[in-house]
């Protein structure tokens, strides 16, 4: 059976959706302090640093700390599958009272984001931490839902989602 | 494979991968609270029936960042004192549950027997003269972090003293070789092997050879207690011709830097305070062991094994 790709995002859709969720982040924390964006590893990081050069280019300050968080060593599945741990965490500043934004490209079951808000709990106790997808796929199995959405996709639990700054891409399994 | 018992079975993209993993628990163990639940539930037994200091508490370290629970064992204050047999002491063991045994052994080849005996992991922390395969990891690793890049390629690395006792040298002469980099061993000809046919190395009878231009030293501690005849004259003869003293630390290559696993016979090969010498990289051996020994327990028990296959 062959399988087939559907385009759902273009690489132009990529990017007007990192700016619009760039101006929702200031507009949410408007009165606040400034958050610190945290890409998962590895498909959040990329993401991370493309919403902190589109806040760059709205307030222009570079106040913004850009980091990456590997989840892997905290994930509920270690053992059940083969896991690649071949990134590392990187994280700019204590994280003890910050606003964070957790950046991550795909949202599924939300095991990953059970697993890094628990890895960056190491890191201090922020005051609050917001998280940012490009995608959100459903089919939870956790009470997890994301406070920014580049776009909602209807998926089967089966198909595969890619993402990248060339688009978003599913694949019917 | 599920075990991790000589350099010899590992792939060099296996062991890279190996020292990758190694970089990342590096990171964890910098982290405010080095400390994951990867191995929450999981049962780590150190079962050494010789001595050890830096290894055990290296293991020991390893398997509680990574939040396994450690079982410990010392044959001294065991019922081997009793007569038990090695096979009996590990049944007993994983009667009461264990997911890796951590083995040192004076013997070589009792930890891959060990592993005809149980369903557990078996990491081989050191048998006799024959392998110590995490030592060899975390001093690859030590290097590689200290020169860049992915592997020691066009590295010259001198290992010197009492090769022929030592299960550090053979398993780091084969992960240095495997990993790029080119090996001389240098000793008087009683501590070198007697036979070095399929050796991947050079050798040498005089230290003041190659100090010049070798990037690593790496000093073997002299292993008395495994010595049953004469093998050096005498312990002052040995430490002139084959200690690294301040002399030859001044003649070494600009950017060399100075290894030794330890424990160390200050007088005898060391005949210089590391802490003098600005190009040791002694205590970040101790300090890397750690996340070696996370790598590799990690690797066996949460992500798989290490995929078959020599070379």
């Amino acid at each position: 059976m062959s399988s087939t790709v559907v385009e759902v995002f273009s690489a132009q859709d990529v990017i007007k959706s990192i700016t619009r969720i760039a101006h929702e982040i200031l507009e949410r924390n408007a009165d606040g302090e400034t958050p610190v964006l945290i890409g998962v590893q590895s498909g959040g990081t990329w993401i991370a640093k493309a919403i902190k050069e589109a806040l760059d280019r709205i307030k222009s300050d570079n106040a913004i700390l850009c980091g990456a968080i590997d989840a892997g060593m905290h994930r509920d599945d270690i053992g059940m599958r083969p896991v690649v741990a071949a990134h590392s965490s990187s994280i700019p500043v204590d994280l003890s009272g910050a606003t964070v934004i957790l950046v991550d490209d795909v949202l599924f079951t939300g095991r990953t984001v059970r697993a890094a808000l628990e890895a960056l709990n190491e890191y201090g106790r922020p005051r609050c931490v917001q998280l940012a997808v490009l995608v959100d796929r459903g089919h939870r199995e956790l009470p997890i839902r994301p406070d920014f959405v580049g776009k909602n996709i209807p998926t089967k639990a089966t198909d595969e989602v890619s993402v990248s700054a060339d688009g978003v891409f599913v694949e019917a399994r | 494979m599920k075990h991790f018992l000589d350099i010899a079975e590992i792939n060099r993209e296996s062991l890279i991968e190996l020292l990758d993993l190694t970089a990342n628990m590096a990171e964890i163990n910098r982290r405010p609270v080095p400390k994951v639940p990867a191995l929450r539930g999981k049962v780590v037994a150190t079962v050494f029936f010789e001595d050890s200091t830096r290894t055990r508490i290296s293991f020991d370290t390893a398997a509680k960042r990574l939040s396994a629970d450690v079982m410990g064992f010392t044959a001294s204050a065991s019922s081997i004192n009793k007569g038990e047999s090695i096979r009996d002491t590990i049944e007993t063991l994983e009667a009461i549950g264990v997911d890796a045994f951590v083995i040192r052994h004076k013997s070589g080849g009792v930890p891959a027997t060990v592993t005809k005996w149980s369903d557990a992991s078996i990491i081989n922390a050191g048998d006799g003269a024959n392998q110590h395969p995490t030592q060899a990891l975390l001093d690859s690793y030590t290097i590689r972090e200290h020169f860049g890049g992915q592997d020691l390629t066009g590295l010259r690395i001198a290992i010197v003293g009492d090769v022929r006792h030592s299960r550090v040298a053979r398993s780091d002469i084969q992960a240095f070789t495997k990993l790029g980099a080119s090996v001389t061993i240098v000793g008087p000809s009683t501590l070198l092997p007697s036979d070095v046919t399929g050796w991947p190395v050079e050798v040498c009878h005089e230290f003041d050879s190659v100090i010049g231009d070798s990037d690593v030293i790496y000093m073997l501690r002299l292993q008395r207690e495994r010595m049953n005849s004469a093998f050096v004259p005498s312990l002052e003869e040995y430490a002139q011709r084959f200690g690294l003293d301040k002399s030859r630390v001044n003649r070494m290559r600009a950017g060399s830097i100075v290894m030794h696993p330890g424990p160390m016979n200050r007088g005898v090969e060391m005949c210089v305070d590391p802490a003098e010498i600005s190009n040791s990289l002694i205590l970040r051996q101790v300090t890397n062991g750690v996340s070696a020994r996370m790598a590799v327990l990690f690797k066996l028990l949460g992500a798989g094994g290490i995929p078959e296959g020599e070379g």
